[in-house]
């Protein structure tokens, strides 16, 4: 039988460099296939060029027997393929079913047909059991409203095969649970999905086939059915990963204090209600939360991106509460931020202009106001071989690394300053299981050196792997902080839903 | 004579006129995410091909062809440059409106042998139409009837543009591009036909505004008779946040202080001081701009 899609000796170069070497995959009706790979493998760049969104240096595709060629999305989409972004592509002043029905609207006489496209969507949203309110912005969304919005839209345009690159990255564990049962749900409704994810417990769950890349090339295809995760861990990054060890707790003064900071325009709910912690030297302190809960706004009260209302911030007794960021940072912050491509990096700068950022004034790297780029380099060129952040030169626009590269090299950077407190929101957002290890080992060998650490994250397993105490997030407030040793993932699921801490701790001990 | 009369508002309607259209089509181009500076140059070139129309011709109807023919050439440029060649809009747009500057003020010596301004009494300027019944009211009549036609236009032109943003499938679209250019480009939409034609209709109505500028009142060209008002239309439509309605009204505010400036001559008030008066008020209106005016500015969501 003829397979409802197939890729066969997909090449693309960029230049000088393979991103994707005579790949071959296929897909069939009903079915969730899965391509894993490390950063930087050509995962997206195999689907973009599905998605017409790249042309192929050379190989065909084949869609139900028949050769195609897509020279822009438009061409995919007609022919029943869709694909939801690894970044959204919203509109966030237009209503849910708006964005749903561009590019595809219901009209009469070039007129706009809004009522009938609010119907068609509700319907489609029964159909697939997939809940939205279709009157409401996007821009007001929650991240998985968001992406529930992206995947109504490809099936609004008909879509067969649905593309999915790293959807769960950015979801909350319980979102994750609702998005793998509609790609399940999907799939026994007959459409076939592509599922791009860093996480192998999701592609267990879900997946019928994975394909493993490596450096653009398959290095495996097997059944889940035949394989275990561990496995597939190996086959992704060719080594067995080890597991973090144990270590005493060390934490000695305190080092930040932040007290009563509160956010929020007078007469509303503050964004920020309130929120006291500390973080010691020698201590990583983890904050859980559902993303949305003030885990942003806290991240930026403390980094100065924001100004408070109420309370103040200490960094080794210095009141911090009025100084900017720059005076902040020089006092002893560094910040690996939660959104990279927002606060983290500029898209159209290189990857050497990138890395620089923050140390342009560094003795070291400036003289008399030039820069001296000769003298950085040989750094930044370190921070590529440690973090293995695939490159083709350090004049790549940043823009162009892979998602989980340029992490990987704010990572570094960060990391670099060997500031007294680092502010790791979302650190491995993005990156490989290779990658995440290392990254997990370097903020552990810093809080390991004296250095204290606040973690913000929405992955529970990376807060307990790393925390030596966990502050639960809720509504603005910190719902309670527990000892690394009281903290299972039950006890954080209920603070994280707004329970109390005494009945989080009674329930499950 | 009164400071403040009917013919003060009858001339401020007139002098509405070419800004709103000017106006409404930079609304266009901000809509779809591209800042056009040019509208002045585009006006110019828009007034001296009316009137060099207008001499060969002999037709009005010819006369405003050819207006908008040449500004849509100028603004096609300025799309080859901004879209094309990915220039940075703002140079682009400074460009046009110096090379039009320097190029009609040229044509004029070449075409007409003459400097400064080129004026023909036998040359007839677009007619004044009369609305049956709606001219014998009183005061209304007075206010709304007798206009040039372009008049009427550039208040339709604010209409059909309200009706098409927000009420066809095209002008949705039209809107999509600028809130996310990567967005509309990841749906299929034709980003780019869809930018070029936002400005191909900026360039039709700056030529109609250029035409109510030197066939309107009085028929005659004057080397940089524009004199900024493509910049006030620009404000004009920052301050009505790229929305047409909102164009109309501060349109007619920035029209009311151009009839006022002129009115205040008559006052024996300096001419340098009345000029100065639209652009007083147009910094006045910055400041209430100060956080509106940035969102039409670029017409991209900032957000995320
Ligand atoms: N436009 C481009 N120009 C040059 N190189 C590019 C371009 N786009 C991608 N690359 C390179 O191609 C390689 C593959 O990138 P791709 O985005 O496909 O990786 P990925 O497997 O999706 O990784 P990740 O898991 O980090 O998202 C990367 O090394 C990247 O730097
Ligand atoms: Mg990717």
């Amino acid at each position: 039988m003829a397979h409802r899609l197939e890729m066969r000796n997909m090449t693309k170069r960029y230049g000088e460099f393979t991103a994707n070497d005579n790949i071959c995959i296929s897909l069939d009706q009903g079915e969730v296939l899965a391509i894993v790979g490390e950063n930087g493998a050509g995962k997206t760049t195999l689907m973009r060029m599905l998605y017409g969104l790249e042309q192929p240096s050379s190989g065909e595709i084949i869609l139900n027997g028949k050769k195609v060629s897509f020279s822009g999305p438009q061409e995919a989409i007609s022919r029943g393929i869709g694909m939801v972004h690894q970044h959204f592509m919203l509109f966030y002043d237009f209503t849910v079913a708006e964005n749903i029905v561009i590019g595809h609207e219901p009209k009469k006489y070039g007129f706009f047909r809004r009522k009938a496209a609010d119907e068609a969507v509700q319907k489609l949203a029964e159909q697939f059991k997939i809940g939205v309110n279709t009157a409401k912005k996007a821009g007001d969304c929650s991240i998985g409203e968001q992406q529930r919005i992206e995947i109504l839209k490809v099936l609004y345009q008909g879509a067969d095969i649905i593309i999915l690159d790293e959807p769960t990255a950015v979801l909350t564990p319980f979102e994750v649970d609702g998005l793998l049962k509609t790609i399940r749900f999907l799939a026994d409704q007959g459409k076939s999905i592509i599922l791009i994810t860093h996480k192998l417990r999701e592609v267990m769950k879900v997946a019928d086939r994975v394909t493993v890349l490596r450096n653009g090339k398959v290095t495996g295809s097997v059944h889940t059915s035949e394989t275990n995760a561990d496995k597939l861990a190996q086959l992704m990054v060719g080594r067995q990963l080890q597991k973090l060890n144990e270590r005493d707790s060390i934490s000695g003064d305190i080092l930040l204090e932040a007290k009563g900071i509160t956010i929020g325009q007078k007469g509303e709910k503050p964004e920020l209600d309130r929120v006291s912690l500390t973080v010691r030297h020698g201590e990583i302190l983890g904050v859980a939360g559902v993303s949305g809960n003030g885990q942003s706004q806290l991240i930026q009260a403390i980094t100065g991106l924001r100004a408070v209302q109420e309370g103040s911030v200490r960094l080794k007794g210095q009141d911090l509460t009025e100084e900017n960021v720059l005076a902040r940072r020089k006092a002893g912050i560094s910040h690996i931020p939660e959104d990279r491509y927002l606060w983290g990096a500029a898209k159209d700068a290189t990857v050497e202009e990138t890395a620089l950022m923050g140390s342009q004034r560094n003795p070291k790297y400036s003289e008399k106001s030039f820069i001296r780029k000769a003298s950085f380099r040989t750094r930044v060129k370190d921070w590529i071989s440690r973090f293995e952040i695939k490159t083709s030169s350090l004049q790549e626009k940043a823009g162009n690394l892979s998602g989980g590269n340029l992490q990987k090299l704010i990572v570094a950077r960060e990391l670099d300053f060997h500031a007294p407190l680092l502010i790791a929101a979302e650190p491995t957002r993005g990156v490989d299981i290779g990658a995440m290890e290392y990254i997990h080992e370097a903020l552990l060998e810093k809080r390991n050196s004296g250095d204290g650490i606040l973690l913000i994250s929405s992955e529970l397993s990376e807060i307990l792997a790393l925390s030596d105490k966990i502050a639960v997030m809720y509504e603005g407030r910190i719902a309670g902080i527990l000892d690394r040793s009281e903290a299972t993932e039950e006890t954080l699921s209920v603070l994280m839903a707004g329970g109390k801490q005494h009945d989080a701790t009674a329930k499950t001990s | 004579m009164e400071l403040f009369d009917y013919s003060l508002f009858v001339s401020a309607i007139r002098m509405v006129s070419p800004i709103l259209l000017a106006a409404l089509g930079g609304a266009l181009c901000a809509r779809v995410g591209i800042f056009n500076v040019g509208l002045e140059g585009l006006i110019l070139a828009g007034a001296f091909s009316a009137i060099v129309g207008n001499h060969f011709t002999e037709n009005i109807f010819l006369a405003l062809l050819t207006a908008v023919a040449v500004s849509v050439l100028v603004s096609l440029l300025f799309g080859y440059a901004t879209i094309h060649l990915k220039s940075n809009p703002i140079v682009a747009g400074i460009a046009i409106n110096f090379l039009m500057l320097g190029l009609t003020t040229f044509a004029l010596r070449a075409i007409f042998d003459v400097k400064g301004a080129y004026y023909n009494k036998d040359m007839s300027g677009l007619p004044k139409v009369d609305i049956p019944f709606v001219e014998d009211i009183p005061v209304v009549g007075q206010l709304i009837s007798g206009h040039s036609p372009l008049v009427y236009t550039a208040f339709l032109a604010a209409i059909l543009l309200y009706v098409f943003f927000y009420r066809t499938v095209t002008g949705f679209r039209v809107l999509a591009v600028g809130k996310n250019e990567a967005a509309a480009r990841s749906l299929g939409l034709k980003v780019t036909t869809i930018q070029y034609g936002a400005i191909i209709m900026s360039g039709v109505l700056c030529g109609l505004a250029g035409a109510q500028l030197s066939l309107g009142q009085v028929t005659m060209f004057t080397e940089g008779m524009t004199a900024g008002r493509g910049f006030i239309a620009l404000v004009a439509m920052m301050l009505g946040q790229s929305h047409p309605i909102g164009i109309a009204g501060s349109s007619l505010l920035f029209g009311l202080m151009d009839a006022l400036s002129i009115r205040l001559q008559g006052f024996s008030m300096p001419t340098q001081f009345t000029a100065m008066l639209p652009y007083v008020i147009t910094i006045i209106a910055m400041f209430f701009l100060k956080d509106r005016g940035s969102d039409s500015l670029a017409g991209q969501h900032t957000s995320r």
